[in-house]
């Protein structure tokens, strides 16, 4: 055995000692944290629980909205009546994203009704803003909403404007139009929301 | 700390007990740690009302700690049980109303003090040097407060615990690029379910109470290292007795100031007995009434405001608008507002540190900020019609809700009081220090 003399330490070896072995350590802990980090995103079961949502259209009547949950999320379907239709290009200077270029939807839906059909609406039912469900307000020219109101979504949380097809006003802080979800129609009476694949 | 053998002390009481504190005495540095903390800890003799919210704030930790360990007792962290056992707790329990309504009730409360206590730390400059790490920690220590009391707010699972879960998780969301993946990371599913309340529950009563209570002794550890500051912001170290080796203007914290802070406690539990026993809701301040239905994860409230401790913030959130199609210029000014706290020490550069002998400049921007966080606050409250329209067409802000362009201003004063900090604290006219503390 011999003494350790201080004169005897080598610095520039000591040096490499603690700069390899505390990179290695540091990357073990990174690579211990992976699993901690990774077992926080959703579990098998919560990514199978998304299965697509099909909606019975005989039950709605014009002008009715219909909420259904879609991957935890409110969806809504709703039978837009010919004025409603009739309304939704009639504002089009008002809307932040009229043509609805920087919003989300599936290429069928990018049109002013944002639908297949002008008299089905579908959308997810969740403000773009912060993830509040905005309620349905059709009536025109309600007396909170301005003598302008033409009649869509109004988000109680930050008081985001969205019209008949889901389009955001501007100057709201609600940055893009309503999401659409992928949908089709399994029939003229029933859609299935959260699947568009052709055939089956 | 040093281990070379100790001398041995003489008993300080006679009989067992000083041989016991002897024989421990000998193992573990037991007299040592009460002296330098307590017994011959001095502190400035000149405290004021103001230096009751640090032994306050402990209290109401430890009240929080106590309550929530017997919560936890009966409550089931599972979206199908939590709002019913929360219920079970309230009616079923023996004292479960008065052990959830002491939780309920403390976690306003601990906002209360914990912002009285840094207004405090603001008007006699308890951050300047030597004290900038004591002041990180507390920054530290409020940031963490936050996420416990938001964590703790969606246990209810009520229609308010879970629409503000929802709004505060997205948004992270906003972030760019990586935002979406990380709420969903947040929530571990993907909207607020039964997965992010059960990990909530985790964080809440057991992550972040650690985290709390390791920056509280780092809190304490940091002050006593530099010693408490004083209304005068001057320090009592410069002027030591000869005699006894003491600062002149410091009094040893046992007896002097821990019979001062039971005087504190007792008007304080007497005002907090009256909030337990006859207004826990306060109005829906401390307790939002939709929160007594249960989440529904379909249908929003009408009206959802956090609770009153967030508003001045989420005002802010509020009143800037989204830009670039995106609404993370709200979220990063949100952010921005908590952590430009830290940055206080080194954005003053006044020679005092107390508002005492502070310059008319910093009085006015103190009082425009203090003024501006309350009225923020009561905005974050209230719907953004409450002061009604102004006309359209108005030049520069073309009009919009008054209350929103008012929490625009403020929004602005507020980051003014600290942006501007290093100028008007160099430029103002102060006045000179005394020698000695004053009252």
């Amino acid at each position: 055995m011999t003494a350790i003399v201080l004169n005897q330490v080598d610095p520039k070896k000591r040096r490499f000692l603690i700069v390899a072995s505390s990179v290695v350590g540091a990357g073990a802990a990174v690579a211990v944290a992976v699993p901690f980090v990774a077992s926080m995103f959703p579990s098998a079961r919560a990514v199978a629980a998304g299965a697509p949502v099909p909606v019975d259209l005989d039950k709605i009547e014009p002008g009715q909205l219909l909420t259904v949950e879609f991957r935890g999320a409110p969806h809504w379907v709703i039978k837009r009546t010919p004025e409603m239709v009739a309304r939704l290009d009639k504002h089009d200077a008002l809307l932040a994203d009229s043509k609805s270029d920087s919003s989300k939807q599936p290429e069928y839906a990018k049109n002013p009704a944002r639908s297949i059909k002008p008299e089905v609406f579908v959308a997810r039912g969740v403000c773009t803003h912060l993830g509040c469900s905005p309620t349905f307000r059709k009536e025109i020219g309600a007396a909170d909403l301005g003598a302008d109101w033409p009649g869509g979504f109004f988000c109680p949380c930050h008081q985001s404007k969205f019209d008949m097809s889901g389009r955001v006003f501007a100057g709201m802080p609600a940055p893009s139009n309503l999401d659409i979800p992928p949908y089709k129609f399994l029939s003229d009476t029933s859609l299935l929301i959260g699947d568009d694949s052709k055939g089956a | 700390m040093s281990n070379a053998p100790k001398a041995a002390i003489a008993p300080p009481f006679p009989g067992i007990v000083g041989n016991a504190i002897v024989w421990i005495d000998a193992r573990f540095p037991l007299v040592k740690l009460y002296k330098d903390q307590v017994g011959e800890y001095y502190a400035p003799k000149n405290f004021n009302i103001w230096y009751y919210f640090g032994a306050l704030a402990t209290l109401i930790l430890v009240m929080q700690i106590v309550t929530g360990i017997f919560l936890t007792m009966n409550y089931k962290p599972d979206a199908k049980f939590a709002f019913a056992s929360v219920e079970y707790i309230m009616r079923d329990v023996s004292w479960g109303w008065l052990i959830r309504y002491m939780h309920s009730t403390g976690a306003s409360m601990f906002f209360l003090v914990v912002y009285l206590h840094m207004m405090r730390g603001l008007m006699y400059g308890s951050y300047r040097k030597p004290r900038e790490l004591l002041w990180v920690f507390g920054c530290m220590i409020y940031l963490v407060l936050m996420a416990e009391a938001f964590f703790g707010y969606l246990l209810p699972w009520g229609q308010m615990s879970y629409w503000g879960a929802q709004v505060i998780i997205n948004l992270f969301a906003a972030v760019p690029i990586i935002g979406e993946d990380l709420a969903v990371w947040i929530r571990g599913d993907f909207s607020v379910s039964d997965v992010t309340l059960n990990r909530f529950f985790a964080l809440h009563v057991i992550a972040l109470p650690l985290v709390l209570l390791g920056l509280v002794a780092a809190h304490l550890v940091a002050l006593h290292e530099v010693g408490s500051n004083n209304p005068d912001g001057i320090e009592i170290n410069k002027d030591i007795d000869p005699k006894t080796g003491t600062p002149r203007d410091g009094i040893p914290f046992h007896p002097y100031y821990t019979v001062k802070d039971a005087v504190g406690v007792v008007v304080f539990l007497a005002v907090f007995s009256a909030i337990v026993f006859f207004a826990p809701e306060m109005g829906g301040y401390f307790l939002e009434a939709p929160n007594f239905i249960q989440a529904d994860p379909l249908k929003t409230p009408e009206h959802i405001a956090p609770v009153w401790y967030f508003t001045p913030f989420y005002a802010m959130l509020r009143a800037v608008p989204s830009m670039f199609g995106s609404q993370f210029p709200g979220v990063a000014v949100m952010g921005a507002a908590t952590l430009i706290l830290f940055l206080l020490p080194w954005l003053d550069r006044g020679k005092v540190r107390s508002v005492r002998y502070r310059g008319p400049i910093y009085k006015r921007f103190l009082t425009a900020f203090v003024i501006s966080f309350l009225v923020l606050g009561y905005l974050g409250v209230v719907p953004t019609t409450v002061w009604g329209q102004l006309p359209k067409g108005l030049p520069l802000i073309g009009g919009g809700d008054v209350a929103t362009i008012v929490a625009r201003v403020l929004t602005a004063v507020y980051f003014a009081f600290f942006i501007l900090m290093p100028w008007y604290t160099k430029v103002d006219k102060e006045k000179p220090e005394p020698e000695r503390v004053t009252f």
